[in-house]
Order: C-alpha cells, then sequence, then structure tokens
C-alpha cells in the first residue's frame, strides 16, 4: 500500500456563517496516494475550486480535517503545506514576464541560476510556450497565459500540484498533445496531482481515479473504468459518459419467471427472470419505482424489439446518433456504421438486460449494474 | 478608430479651449500681477502691458514688507517651509499608517470592519469648525496647541481617510489570487504584501498621496487656530499680506505663484502614476 498523500476528512465549507452560509461543500470525504493523478469532475459551482482552495490554503475549512503526509494542516499558512496551484484565472504577475514569472515560482527554493534556468526551459518546451517567454501577461492569449500558469505551478517541487481547469482554454489538438506530456511529466517524477477538469476525455486520459462532485457532495471517487462501468448514482451515470446515459423512469413488476418494467405511454419491457440474478431480482422487487439507464452504444436494434420513432439521424463522421422517441423520451444510440434512417421511420430496439442500469426511483442510488447487484 | 468629420474636430477644439481659458485665466492673470506693483494693478483700465517687476519676490524673499506706512515684517519663507514640512510629514506618516490599514481592510473582510472604515471615511465629512474648538480645547490640556507634533496630528484628520479609501479601492483592484501564487510559492504574507500587493498598487499610493498632499497643502482652519506665527503654514500668513495701510495685491500674487508652484510641480510630475493608476483595473483577473 503506497503512501497517502492527502487526506480529507468530513469537510465543509461555507461561504459566510457556519450552517448559515452558502454550503459550497459538503462532508467531503476523500484519500490521494502519493503519485496519483486525481481528476475533479462536476458542474459549474458544484464545488470543485473551493475544495482545492481548502487543501492550497486559501479558503478555511469550516469543519473537518485535512492531513498530508501525516500531518494536519488545515490550520497551516499556505506556505508551509508545500502545495502548488495553477488558478482558474492564471493570476499571472503582471509586472513580470512569462519566463520570470514561472522562475518566480522557484525562488524560495534557492536553487542555482543554473539550475532555474534548464527547469524553465523545460516547461517552456514542455506547454509549448518557448516563443512567449519574453512577453508580458497583458499581451498573451488567453490560452497562452493558461499555460504560463500551468507552467508555474509543475516547476515546483511541491508534495501536491493542484490543477484548477489548466487546459480549458486550449484548443482540443493542443490539449490533446498536452494532456500526454503532462502525465508523462507528473508520472515520471512521481508527483501527486489532483486537477479539475469539464472535459470527461482529459479526466479518463489522465486520471487514475475520478472524483466526480455534484451540489457540494461527492458522488463517486472512483478509476475511470469503474465510474462508467458502475456509476454509484443517477447523477455520476448520466454525469459523466458522452452522449449521456439514457434514462426512463419505470414501474416494476413480476412473477416467478419475469422481470417487468412498465415506462411511460405503455411502453412495457419484459425480461426473463433468469436475465437478472437472484440477488438483483431480489433488490428489483422491493422497489415499485425505478430508473432505468442504458448507454447509447448498448442500445441496439433488433426485429422483435420495442417500437421508437426516428427523430434524428447524424453521421458525425465516425459514428451515427440516432435519437428516437421513446417511452415519452427519447432514447440516444450510437452505432458504428453510417446508418440512414428516415425520419419518423419507427425502429425496433431492443435493451440487453446485461447493459441494464437500474436506479432507485426515489433516491438515486444504483441498484444494479446488469447481471451484478451495484 | 472612429471617424470625426471637421466640424465635430472644431467645436471640440473650441469646447477645449474655452475650458482651459477658464482654468487657466486667473493663474496666467495672478502670474502677470506677481510681476507688477500695486499701483499698475489696481489702474484703470487694467492692461496686460507694463515694466515688469521682481520687487514684489523681493520682498517676500527678504522678509520685509514696504507699504505706504512703513516697512513690515512677513515670515512668508518660514510659512513656506512650515507648509513642506507640515504637508510631507503628515502625508508620509499617513501613508505609513494608511497603507496597511488599507490593505487590511480590503483583503480581510471581519464582522464591522466596513462599518470602521467607514467612520474614518466620515471624519471627512464633518465642517472642520465643528471640531475645532473642542479639539483647541483638548490640545491645550494636552500641550499639543502650537506644535508641528499637534498640527502633524490633525492633519491626519485630512490625509488619513483619503489615503486608506483610495489605496483600499487599489488593493481591492489586485487580484487576490496573484498573491496567493506567490504566497503558494513559500513566501509569508508579509513578503507578499512588500513584493506584490505594494508594487502593483504603487500607481494608486502615489495618486493617493498627491491627492492627500494638496489637500494638507491647502489646509487653513486647522493651521489658523491650532498654530502661532512661526508654525503656520502658507495659506494662514498669506493674511499677513492684508495690512492696515491696504492689501498687497502683487505680493499675494507672488505669495500664491511661490506656493502654488509645489503642488503644481508634484502634479506634473506624478501625471503619469495617475494616469496608470487610473488604469489599473486591467490588472483585474
Ligand atoms: N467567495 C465566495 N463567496 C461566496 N460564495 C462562493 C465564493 N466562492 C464560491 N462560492 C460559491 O460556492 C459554490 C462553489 O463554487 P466553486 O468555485 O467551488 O465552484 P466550481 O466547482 O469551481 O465551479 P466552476 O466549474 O464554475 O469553476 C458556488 O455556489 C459559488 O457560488
Ligand atoms: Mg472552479
Amino acid at each position: 500500500m503506497s503512501e497517502t498523500a492527502l487526506f480529507i476528512k468530513g469537510v465543509d465549507k461555507f461561504y459566510g456563517p457556519i450552517d448559515h452560509g452558502v454550503h459550497a461543500v459538503k462532508q467531503l470525504n476523500m484519500d490521494v496516494k502519493k503519485g496519483e493523478i486525481i481528476a475533479l469532475l462536476g458542474s459549474s459551482g458544484c464545488g470543485k475550486t473551493s475544495t482545492l482552495r481548502m487543501i492550497a490554503g486559501f479558503e478555511a475549512v469550516s469543519r473537518g480535517t485535512i492531513s498530508m503526509k501525516g500531518r494536519e494542516v488545515q490550520t497551516f499558512a499556505p506556505v508551509k503545506r508545500n502545495v502548488a496551484m495553477a488558478f482558474e484565472g492564471y493570476s499571472l504577475y503582471p509586472p513580470l514576464t512569462v519566463r520570470e514569472n514561472i522562475a518566480f515560482a522557484l525562488k524560495a527554493s534557492r536553487l542555482s541560476q543554473s539550475v532555474v534556468d534548464e527547469k524553465v526551459a523545460n516547461i517552456a518546451k514542455l506547454l509549448e510556450i518557448e516563443d512567449i517567454m519574453g512577453r508580458y501577461p497583458s499581451s498573451i492569449s488567453g490560452g497562452q497565459q493558461q499555460r504560463a500558469s500551468l507552467g508555474r505551478a509543475l516547476i515546483r517541487d511541491a508534495d501536491l500540484h493542484l490543477l484548477d481547469e489548466p487546459m480549458g482554454q486550449l484548443e482540443p489538438q493542443l490539449r490533446a498533445l498536452l494532456r500526454g506530456r503532462i502525465k508523462h511529466f507528473i508520472k515520471e517524477r512521481g508527483l501527486t496531482a489532483i486537477l479539475v477538469t469539464h472535459d470527461q476525455t482529459e479526466a479518463n486520459a489522465l486520471a487514475d481515479r475520478i472524483a466526480v462532485m455534484e451540489g457540494g457532495v461527492l458522488q463517486q471517487f472512483d478509476t475511470p473504468q469503474m465510474i462508467k462501468e458502475r456509476p454509484a448514482n443517477l447523477f455520476t451515470g448520466t454525469f459523466v459518459g458522452e452522449p449521456p446515459m439514457n434514462v426512463f423512469s419505470a414501474g416494476i413488476s413480476g412473477t416467478s419467471d419475469t422481470v417487468s418494467f412498465g415506462l411511460n405511454e405503455g411502453v412495457k419491457l419484459d425480461y426473463k427472470a433468469s436475465d437478472f440474478s437472484h440477488a438483483v431480482r431480489a433488490e428489483l422487487m422491493k422497489r415499485s419505482k425505478v430508473v432505468l439507464g442504458i448507454r447509447p452504444y448498448a442500445v441496439r436494434r433488433s426485429e422483435g424489439g420495442v417500437g421508437a420513432k426516428v427523430a434524428v439521424n447524424q453521421w458525425l463522421g465516425d459514428q451515427t446518433h440516432i435519437a428516437a422517441d421513446f417511452a415519452g423520451g427519447t432514447m440516444v444510440l450510437v452505432e458504428h456504421d453510417r446508418t440512414n434512417l428516415t425520419i419518423g421511420e419507427t425502429v425496433a430496439i431492443r435493451l440487453d438486460p446485461s447493459s441494464l442500469h437500474v436506479f432507485d426511483g426515489d433516491n438515486g442510488r444504483a441498484i444494479s449494474h446488469g447481471q451484478e447487484l451495484a | 478608430m472612429e471617424t470625426t468629420s471637421t466640424l465635430e474636430k472644431t467645436l471640440r477644439l473650441i469646447a477645449l479651449t474655452l475650458v482651459v481659458i477658464f482654468f487657466m485665466f486667473p493663474i496666467f492673470w495672478i502670474f502677470l500681477m506677481s510681476f507688477q506693483t500695486n499701483e499698475t494693478i489696481l489702474a484703470i483700465p487694467p492692461s496686460i502691458i507694463f515694466t515688469p517687476t521682481l520687487s514684489n519676490y523681493a520682498a517676500l524673499i527678504t522678509g520685509k514688507l514696504t507699504t505706504a506706512a512703513g516697512t513690515l515684517d512677513i515670515a512668508f519663507m518660514r510659512n513656506l517651509g512650515n507648509s513642506i514640512f507640515l504637508s510631507v510629514t503628515s502625508v508620509a506618516l499617513a501613508l505609513v499608517l494608511g497603507v496597511p490599514a488599507a490593505y487590511a481592510f480590503a483583503r480581510h473582510k471581519f464582522k464591522g470592519s466596513e462599518d470602521i472604515a467607514f467612520t474614518l471615511l466620515s471624519f471627512r465629512f464633518a465642517p472642520p469648525l465643528l471640531v475645532l474648538l473642542p479639539l483647541t480645547q483638548y490640545f491645550q490640556w494636552l500641550g499639543l496647541s502650537d506644535t508641528y507634533f499637534g498640527l502633524i496630528w490633525v492633519y491626519q484628520l485630512i490625509c488619513l481617510p483619503l489615503i486608506l479609501w483610495i489605496v483600499r479601492g487599489y488593493f481591492e483592484d489586485i487580484s487576490a489570487d496573484v498573491e496567493y501564487a506567490y504566497r503558494i510559492a513559500g513566501h509569508s504574507w508579509f513578503a507578499t504584501f512588500r513584493k506584490i500587493a505594494l508594487p502593483l498598487a504603487g500607481p494608486g499610493i502615489a495618486a493617493a498621496g498627491l491627492l492627500a498632499f494638496i489637500f494638507a497643502w491647502n489646509n487653513f482652519v486647522f493651521a489658523l487656530v491650532l498654530a502661532s506665527a512661526d508654525k503656520q503654514p502658507v495659506t494662514v500668513g498669506a493674511l499677513a499680506f492684508v495690512t492696515s495701510s491696504g492689501i498687497q495685491y502683487g505680493q499675494i500674487a507672488s505669495a500664491i505663484v511661490l506656493s502654488v508652484t509645489p503642488t503644481l510641480a508634484l502634479a506634473l510630475y506624478a501625471q503619469r502614476y495617475l494616469v496608470e493608476g487610473l488604469s489599473l483595473g486591467a490588472v483585474k483577473g
């Protein structure tokens, strides 16, 4: 078991008076191992930046503890935490050039000038900003400022690197290029990083584990694969994955041989009891209302399926996205061939039981993923 | 670039000229007056053709005022020295006290901080005459009346609120994250204040200091009541030109020219800081 770099326990963040102000982060528990890359994923305003700022020491922790290297640090000044951060708003120091801004971060480390120069040159090359090193922050583009700010964080030899949307301003090609380089840079040096991102591809590509947040609450904290295959609740299920998971609320009934889901507009999905394990069936039968989820690429068209009326048929160059009216909602299908369906045409679709995610109708918690219990 | 028609340009030029004449004419006239004797000044009709004389300046500098009734001693040069000393030390003290306070008010909002800041500003609202009488009494008890120390103290009523409020605005305009970025790289908050906040707010601090200097320089009432002749600034000292045998316009004019020069020179020198200070908003982010 490797060493824990960061341990967050029961942390609450209130802006304003405790229990009365804005409750930005709620009872957060999280552990990050040394050398891990964590992606913090969630919609705007869900508390990602607040979390990073508490770890860095710019915002007071309202409740709970934050430990690094086994010491509680939540009351420490930022200077004592040995954390590096790339800010959401870049926050470069205007009177200094990009080079000076990046080198500035090393000032307190008292390295020799030649070492500093070499490190700065490496970072500049890594982030493709060699040509703007002599320019001032006010005279470079947003994406360039963002990379300068990222460079200022990465150059430091800190115990923890906090990167708040470090590549949000970059075009996809550059982002893809830097993603690979940054991952290599972090892993090679054994650094520990938490990065905030809105880009799921980035989270999947970079992170060892993803923390999904919503409304200040950590929804799920797991590997990209687990998050995709076994979403803990309806939020994670629909938030992660492109295009998003199809969800339909359903009533549930069954006999000893069958399991039936009754969707809106009288749509009925009948399965054999053996399509689900005993345990899953037992859990399902305890409820009368559930939410069914299925990933768009898992939806199949097949003879004898349930009818759905095609509303959209888009070829995206490498896959076809089909949206069809289904049970009072929309069912999205992804197919890898170029499909040509007529709008208004009825297709038969089949939801394979092994691809079904079933969530509790009341609290949204996952009940089962295919054959297995959640 | 916007395109302006010739007509618009002409109108703009005329308007600007009018404004400049309106503001500059009194200064220009006083400048002319300072080189004339009382006779040519009071001649009717007034004329701008005259033989310039340096007698007014000579009188001020030597401290000998010749009037119809004889020669008077005036302490103008001493007054000028007092003005410079009082304004410079008052502003310096106000900067030393006010800039850190402004930083604290800008960065650390606590319960009641807004009220305290506002109370400090409200010192500027009260007419000085209102506080003058009790102040005179306190100062007599404390032995502070007619001392430079006491005057500088009272001048803080003028300078401190100005500096506090203006500089606070500049500090608030600096993104706190720029400072955090420095702190997280291993620096104390004090180092951050010195190395990041102060330089970034520099133009604003210069502007506020200049403004406070002008206000201190122009103060009249406090110095009139709280200081005796040898500690009075020029604003009060100029009263000496209203003599029993008439008003010495020529000397008043040259006194004004001499006393306006330092502030004017300072304002011209600091102009670029003022402009820079106003465009500091670009730092926000
Ligand atoms: N200084 C503050 N004072 C009051 N409320 C704040 C403050 N900073 C953030 N909040 C609130 O706290 C919540 C979480 O904000 P936070 O900045 O952590 O979101 P985020 O997840 O980083 O969002 P984004 O993706 O848009 O950057 C939001 O509701 C926000 O309005
Ligand atoms: Mg944020």
